[in-house]
């Protein structure tokens, strides 16, 4: 077994030093050393994005990342993405579209949505299911999800708006 | 886009007379906040102290003989606190144990979880290990030496019935109509279901049409892998966390595995990331409930998406022919079906529902359905939302179709006329109460969709209807009244979509207090009442029952405080929308009375145990339209919509979710689905690459049309919802195929290479 590496990394806005075996996941090493269990394992081998974390801004599926990568890197997971009192956009519209049955797809969707609302305010139907075809959910047909991140989109300009 | 139809008044009729205030609206979920910011707690996000890993060796073969498993270097890696095997589990004899649907041997549960003396299928649980990391588990996994003499294998339902077979049990004899079979075969159980006179019904028809149809094996695609957590106390107690749609089922499956009381094992049923059927026969849980026990440490057991492919589910591929017989009025006159379904490694296929499901949205007056559940060496199958319907409705579904198209028959009238209704007798027996299968049908005839024309090159529009019993069964809550008018409630059926939430709506609407005035948590097997299975469509229907029961208890006791209080008999109170009235304009909010509860006596909890007839069978029509690309045969939907009787829509959000999630299963079934094995029996596509579900990409929007046809046998009306949706859509897609290229596929799924072999054969 290689020796233990040390891990300098930011995490949800915070520095964070770990200790992790180099052949261990990034996904494995925030569930199991820093117990960030909101990123979810579904497959393991980068075709479900249950996993999808933001790196430095984009999207990657944490699985197929070695934790000895984030090294400098800024991580955001879905733990950072509420703000202190209360809810981001994108997790209201959500809610408010019931666009979760099991949830354990989720915070993947979730993710994913905010790396699309950071590349594209404002997209058609085609953008966000063309974006999203990483996500696998198995539980909603993926319609109200769809309509969650369109409303989204729409919550979001408001609230730039209103600042 | 998605409509209620509701009749208020006959919504009304079932309840106090009034609309509903909480019923039929669209609350938050309870748990949805915990969901969206991923504070949720699954399966895998338990960490007790001390926790060890636990790793499942499994067979590289589809059908060998174990002959020896040396473990000694596995236990000599440094790091390795145990290895497991057979031995190690209780024989726990040719027990039968109902799970709620379907039932199992305990033997072969026993040997599924862990391989005795032969292995059935590639992928089948050999030996387990617990380590202080998964990786080291893993490494000693691979130390593991079994020995294994290799057998010819036989992996598809009709080569398995063949005489020369591969046999999978040498003391397997067909049950034959109820006669036990002299030799062995691969063949459980043959039987019959029939109703009139079969050749006398064929003779009256003018048409009569006989084709044969394929299905392939498929799997529930939950996004969260299985998962158990044990811990064996020293005390003799096992607790176990894991993802299930039963913790009480859990419960039974591990006592009787490891050979302790059922009350000394506590499940705690965390959140599941999807089952649709293959989260209730236990793999896992008894595996790291010894492991525990042999370390002394809880141990976490996870699989891998392979793992799951390979070890878990699926739903039977199956081989089913259809006879159906018209006449010239375009009345059915007789229906025959014979039906193969694969079990795989051990007995136990779907084919009893599937058989009993084939011709049910129908009148036939003369039938006969032979039915066949077949051993083969794949993972032993396991129910998938609406078992062993949807692989039937494809075979039916598609020969009204031809026959609607050869006598020009509009197919939604062709429905109407000979659809089943209160009074219709299945083949098999039961007759309807009243159903809504007419109902469906009218919601697409008058919907949007339906009403408008289909045009260009290559499109088709195809529908087809579908049924599914749902299920009763037992369900118990409790629900205590808090000081500030709100109500905590305990229930025990696991929540995979939404269930919770629909629970407390109900118990909110009896109290006539608020959704968000109610607090559900779905409690370990030691802190509610027996609960039976998330499965079935029973949850809504019955746990629901069992909540407004409990609010009904609630009602008695609050009023007794009250009529207490106020110095009256209690028959001079009365409940109103959620308040007290007594004599002389004596009036309590339920909230006031709530306050007053714990200061003058005993707490109030009201209770609801509930074993409940009346389910009410559910039935879908869907229409589709596809455009199929001729160059390469992929199949593109273009607008789908989905219509189903509901009974009562208490979330209709969550309602018009399980139709539109049901519908997509059933599309990727239909279009893209399948395990494909090589000659030894090896699953080449165990990944969700290759082995591939509809992503948003490949859909439009689902429409949906909820038609609620109260059920009477439930005090709001609610019929089971989650499983028909599934049902109809292959045969839908079918149908819209053949309108759109002409050519009639027979097998599933109907992949571009398949509707290319067609087309292709068609031009020449």
């Amino acid at each position: 077994m290689a020796k233990k590496r040390i891990v300098s990394t930011t995490i949800n806005g915070r520095q964070v030093e770990l200790l992790c075996e180099p052949r261990q996941t990034l996904l494995e090493v925030l569930r199991d050393t820093l117990d960030l269990t909101g990123t979810k394992e579904g497959c393991s081998n980068g075709n479900c994005g249950a996993c999808t974390v933001l790196m430095n801004g984009r999207p990657v599926v944490s699985c197929l990342v070695l934790a000895v990568e984030a090294e400098g890197a800024t991580l955001e997971t879905i733990e950072g993405v509420a703000p202190v009192d209360g809810l981001d956009p994108v997790q209201q519209a959500f809610l408010e579209n019931a666009a979760l049955q099991c949830g354990i797809c989720t915070p993947g969707f979730i993710m994913s949505t905010k790396a699309l609302l950071n590349e594209n305010p404002d997209p058609t139907e085609h953008d966000v299911r063309f974006y999203l075809s990483g996500n696998l959910c198995r539980c909603t047909g993926y319609d109200k999800i769809v309509r969650a991140v369109l409303d989204s989109a729409q919550k979001r300009k408001k609230a730039v708006a209103a600042k | 886009m998605s409509t209620v139809e509701r009749d208020k008044a006959k919504a009304g009729s079932n309840g106090n007379g009034k609309p509903y205030k909480v019923i039929g609206t669209r609350p938050i979920r309870h748990d949805g906040v915990d969901k969206v910011t991923g504070r949720a707690k699954y399966g895998a996000d338990i960490h007790p102290t001390g926790l060890i890993y636990g790793v499942v060796l499994r067979s590289p073969h589809a059908h060998a003989k174990i002959k020896s498993i040396d473990v000694s270097k596995a236990l000599a890696l440094p790091g390795v606190r145990a290895v497991v095997t057979h031995k190690d589990l209780r024989e726990p004899g040719d027990r039968i144990l109902e799970l709620g649907e379907g039932a199992v041997n305990l033997r072969e549960l026993s040997n599924n979880v862990l391989a005795a003396d032969k292995v059935l299928y590639k992928g089948h649980a050999v030996a387990a290990i617990a380590a202080d990391t998964i990786h080291i588990a893993e490494e000693a996994a691979g130390l593991i030496k079994v020995d294994y003499e290799i057998l010819p294998s036989v992996l598809d339902v009709e080569a398995a019935m063949n005489s020369g077979a591969p046999l999978l049990h040498a003391n397997l004899f067909t049950d034959e109509l109820g006669q036990k079979a002299t030799q062995p075969s691969n063949v459980a159980k043959h039987f019959r279901f029939e109703t009139g006179e079969i050749e006398k019904g064929f003779a009256k028809a003018k048409l009569v049409i006989e084709r044969e149809f394929r299905t392939a094996t498929v799997h529930q695609g939950y996004i969260e892998p299985h998962n158990a957590t044990a811990l064996w106390n020293a005390d003799g107690h096992i607790t176990v966390w894991t993802s299930t749609q039963g913790a009480f089922s859990v419960r039974q499956q591990v006592a009787e595995l490891v050979d302790v009381p059922i009350s000394h094992v506590k499940v705690i049923p965390m959140e599941i990331g999807g089952g649709f059927g293959g989260k209730i026969r236990v793999y896992l849980e008894p595996v790291a409930a010894i492991l525990s026990k042999r370390t002394g440490r809880p141990v976490k057991v996870l699989m891998n998406r392979a793992d799951v492919f390979e070890g878990t589910g699926p739903t039977p591929g199956s081989y089913i022919r259809v006879k159906l017989g018209v006449d010239a009025q375009g009345m059915i006159t007789a229906g025959q079906a014979y039906m193969a379904y694969e079990a795989g490694g051990y007995p136990g296929s779907p084919i009893g529902a599937g058989a009993m499901c084939i011709f049910a949205c129908y009148n036939i007056p003369n039938g006969r359905i032979d039915g066949y559940d077949v051993v083969v060496n794949k993972p032993q199958t396991s129910a998938y939302r609406a078992p062993g319907a949807t692989n039937a409705a494809f075979a039916l579904e598609t020969v009204v179709d031809e026959i609607c198209t050869q006598l020009k028959l509009d197919p939604l009238e062709f429905r109407l006329k000979n659809a089943a209704r209160e009074g219709t007798r299945r083949v098999d027996g039961p007759v309807f109460p009243r159903v809504g299968m007419i109902e469906s049908v009218e919601a697409i005839q008058s919907s949007e969709h339906w009403k408008t024309p289909l045009t260009g090159k290559n499109r088709g529009r195809g529908v087809a209807s579908g049924f599914w019993f749902n299920c009763g069964l037992k369900s118990a809550v409790s629900a205590t009244v808090n000081p500030d008018g709100n109500v905590s409630l305990v229930e025990g059926s696991t929540d995979i979509g939404g269930s919770r939430t629909g629970i407390a709506m109900q118990l909110a609407e009896t109290l006539g207090i608020a959704a968000e005035d109610v607090i559900p948590t779905v409690g370990d097997t030691d802190s509610v009442g027996y609960n039976d299975i998330t499965g079935g469509s029973r949850v809504t229907f019955a746990t629901g029952y069992a909540a407004y029961e409990a609010a009904r208890d609630i009602q008695r006791q609050m009023v007794g405080r009250a009529a207490q209080l106020w110095e009256v008999d209690p028959s001079q109170v009365t409940c109103e929308q959620g308040s007290f009235i007594g004599p002389e304009g004596k009036k309590f909010t339920f909230k006031e009375l709530a306050a007053l509860v714990n200061k003058t006596g005993e707490p109030v909890v009201g209770r609801g145990s509930v074993d409940p007839e009346g389910c009410g069978g559910a039935f879908a029509t869907h229409v589709v339209d596809v455009e199929v690309d001729p160059e390469t045969g992929k199949v593109q939907i273009l607008r789908y919509t989905a219509s189903q009787d509901v009974g009562t829509a208490i979330h209709p959000s969550y309602v018009e979710g399980q139709i539109q999630g049901g519908a997509v299963q059933g599309i990727g079934w239909g279009l893209n689905e399948e395990y494909f094995y090589d000659a030894q029996g090896t699953m080449k596509n165990a990944t969700f690459l290759d082995y591939r579900i509809p992503t948003c990409y490949d859909l439009p929007f689902i429409d949906t049309i909820i038609v609620e046809v109260p059920n009477p046998g439930h005090p709001y009306g609610v019929r089971g919802v989650g499983e028909v949706p599934i049902i109809p859509p292959p045969a839908a897609l079918a149908n819209a195929i053949a309108q759109a290229v002409g050519v009639r596929m027979t097998q599933l799924p109907m992949s571009p290479p398949r509707v290319l072999h067609e087309i292709l054969a068609k031009k020449s």
